[in-house]
């Protein structure tokens, strides 16, 4: 089959137009997101938030209230607990974080078991893109949007804030106020991806796409680009795998981008950069 | 009368299980160069952290420029120089773009920079004689590069009180030398320059004024009536022999 025809084919179908959209707003915000996250070594963090969130997801579910709201009032506890755990105990943090994500993890799984199907627990934690209904797409095009947007709007001061806090809090800048902003949009961004990639393996898209295109650059800004246009990729393979071969869609976007980091590793090791 | 830059009276920080500093008292005053010097853990990285505002004293008074803390941030009063180590170097940013965060907080947080921001930041640049470096990434710079792209950060951002943490750490002797010199010419320049330090042979020759600290001020002043064999050794619990006195 000719690679228009690849690819245009399974752009009949309505489904299949909102799962390429879907997946590449959910590639576009967290490659931008995972930039900053791999430069304030967050990655840890943000595995935690995004185990964390599901309690609350499923509390927004039987509520009927918006699930970035539950995702981000649980992600807010599961930090807060973090912190207080570590200035309390001797335990270390990274141990503390698979303390308390785990629990928060469990006790979505049993809230999750009493109230939906097996098949959309599935869902929820592997994602499944072409199973997207019109609303849930909206939200998650909305909201990513947003995320997208306010992190991009507010650049120079995240900026600041992973590169030296110390000196914002010095000229003034509310950099607490910033730290649960960024926490904030990370825990909206984690929800709204959900239904592409799942609980389980949206921190890869997270941490992957940065780590990439680091490896890269010494420029933030191509940084964001060479992020973007990787995640993008792997969301759009993801997408025509799921369509074509009946293939995971979390698991092929996840697996292409761990690809690709692995060849550009390859690349950065053989080919020393005053030879690019 | 000399104005005063820094002022702490009777300030007491206490973090909970250690007592940092207790009644330090220090009157710093404007165009000067203070070394600041003590045993590591006796209150100086405290005593700056309470200049900067990023730790309240449990008691005691801290004006800075005539202001409170809070206002002297806003008006970006005090620039802090950190330790190198504390610096992610291979982080994606440029000479240029590190500078131009000292004038974030004269923008506010939504601001592009304009062209008053851009001439001030390649002010600071050439004033540290780093402007043919501006398009390199941070960790392509030498040890005494790097230190200058923060001083220009401090330039940029209008201080007129500069906190440097350690400075010299790391640094060779050439290196250290022309940093001296950058800092006296910024002190001449009518800047306020502090300066956290273990190298007791060259201060000295540097600092014009210096303050000792054990959990609080042991003695401040000039350096010719302060830096005595008596007080050092009080300050380091007497345990200084390469150092001569004369």
């Amino acid at each position: 089959m000719p690679l228009v025809e690849f690819i245009l084919e399974p752009l009949q179908y309505e489904f299949m137009v909102k799962a390429v959209v879907v997946s590449v707003v959910v590639g576009i915000t967290l490659a931008i997101l995972s930039c900053f996250l791999i430069l304030k070594s967050w990655a840890l963090l943000g595995d935690a938030i995004s185990h964390a969130v599901l309690p609350g997801v499923v509390l927004a579910y039987l509520l009927g209230i918006p699930f970035g709201i539950g995702a981000f009032v649980a992600a807010m506890l599961a930090v807060v607990l973090i912190g207080y755990v570590k200035n309390n105990t001797k335990i270390k943090e990274d141990a503390v974080m698979g303390i308390v994500f785990t629990t928060f993890f469990a006790l979505g799984l049993i809230m999750i078991s009493k109230v939906i199907s097996s098949t959309d627990l599935t869902h929820v934690l592997f994602g499944e893109v072409l199973g997207i209904s019109d609303s849930e797409a909206w939200y998650t095009v909305a909201t990513l949007s947003l995320v997208s947007l306010a992190v991009l709007t507010f650049r120079r001061v995240f900026m600041v804030f992973c590169f030296d806090p110390i000196h914002g809090k010095v000229v003034g800048l509310p950099m607490g106020i910033v730290h649960y902003v960024f926490l904030m949009l990370l825990a909206i961004a984690i929800t709204g991806s959900i239904q592409t990639v799942g609980i389980i393996l949206v921190i890869a898209m997270l941490i992957t796409p940065g780590s990439t295109a680091f490896l890269l650059t010494k420029k933030f800004s191509t940084m964001l680009w060479i992020a973007v246009i990787v995640s993008v990729f792997a969301s759009l393979v993801g997408a025509y795998a799921s369509y074509y071969f009946d293939a995971a869609t979390g698991g092929t976007i996840v697996f292409v981008q761990g690809l690709i980091f692995m060849l550009v590793m390859l690349y950065t090791k053989l080919l020393p950069e005053t030879y690019r | 009368m000399q104005k005063t830059a820094i002022s702490l009276q009777d300030v007491t920080v206490d973090y909970g299980n250690k007592v940092a500093l207790k009644s330090a008292s220090i009157d710093i005053p404007y165009h000067s160069f203070t070394g600041v010097i003590g045993m590591n853990g006796a209150g100086k990285s405290t005593m700056f952290k309470v200049i900067m505002g990023l730790v309240k004293p449990q008691s005691g008074t801290v004006t800075i420029c005539d202001d409170p803390v809070s206002i002297a941030q806003k008006h970006g009063h005090v620039a802090y120089v950190q330790q190198s180590e504390e610096v992610d170097w291979d982080f994606p940013i440029s000479v240029y773009d590190v500078v131009m965060m000292g004038r974030l907080g004269k923008q506010g947080m939504l601001k592009n920079p304009n062209a008053e921001d851009k001439e001030f930041v390649l002010k600071a640049l050439e004033q540290v004689n780093m402007l043919d470096h501006k398009l390199h990434q941070i960790g392509e710079l030498s040890g005494g590069q790097k230190k200058r792209v923060f001083v220009a950060r401090a330039l940029a951002q209008g201080a007129d009180i500069l906190l440097l943490d350690e400075p010299f750490a790391g640094l060779d002797a050439t290196s250290e030398k022309s940093l001296i010199k950058l800092f006296v010419d910024l002190k001449n320049q009518g800047k306020t320059v502090i300066l956290a330090t273990h190298d007791l042979l060259s201060l000295p020759d540097t600092c014009d004024r210096v303050a000792m600290i054990k959990h609080s001020v042991v003695a401040h002043g000039p350096t010719k009536e302060v830096f005595t064999k008596e007080l050092v050794e009080q300050t380091f619990d007497g345990m200084l022999h390469h150092i001569r006195f004369d």
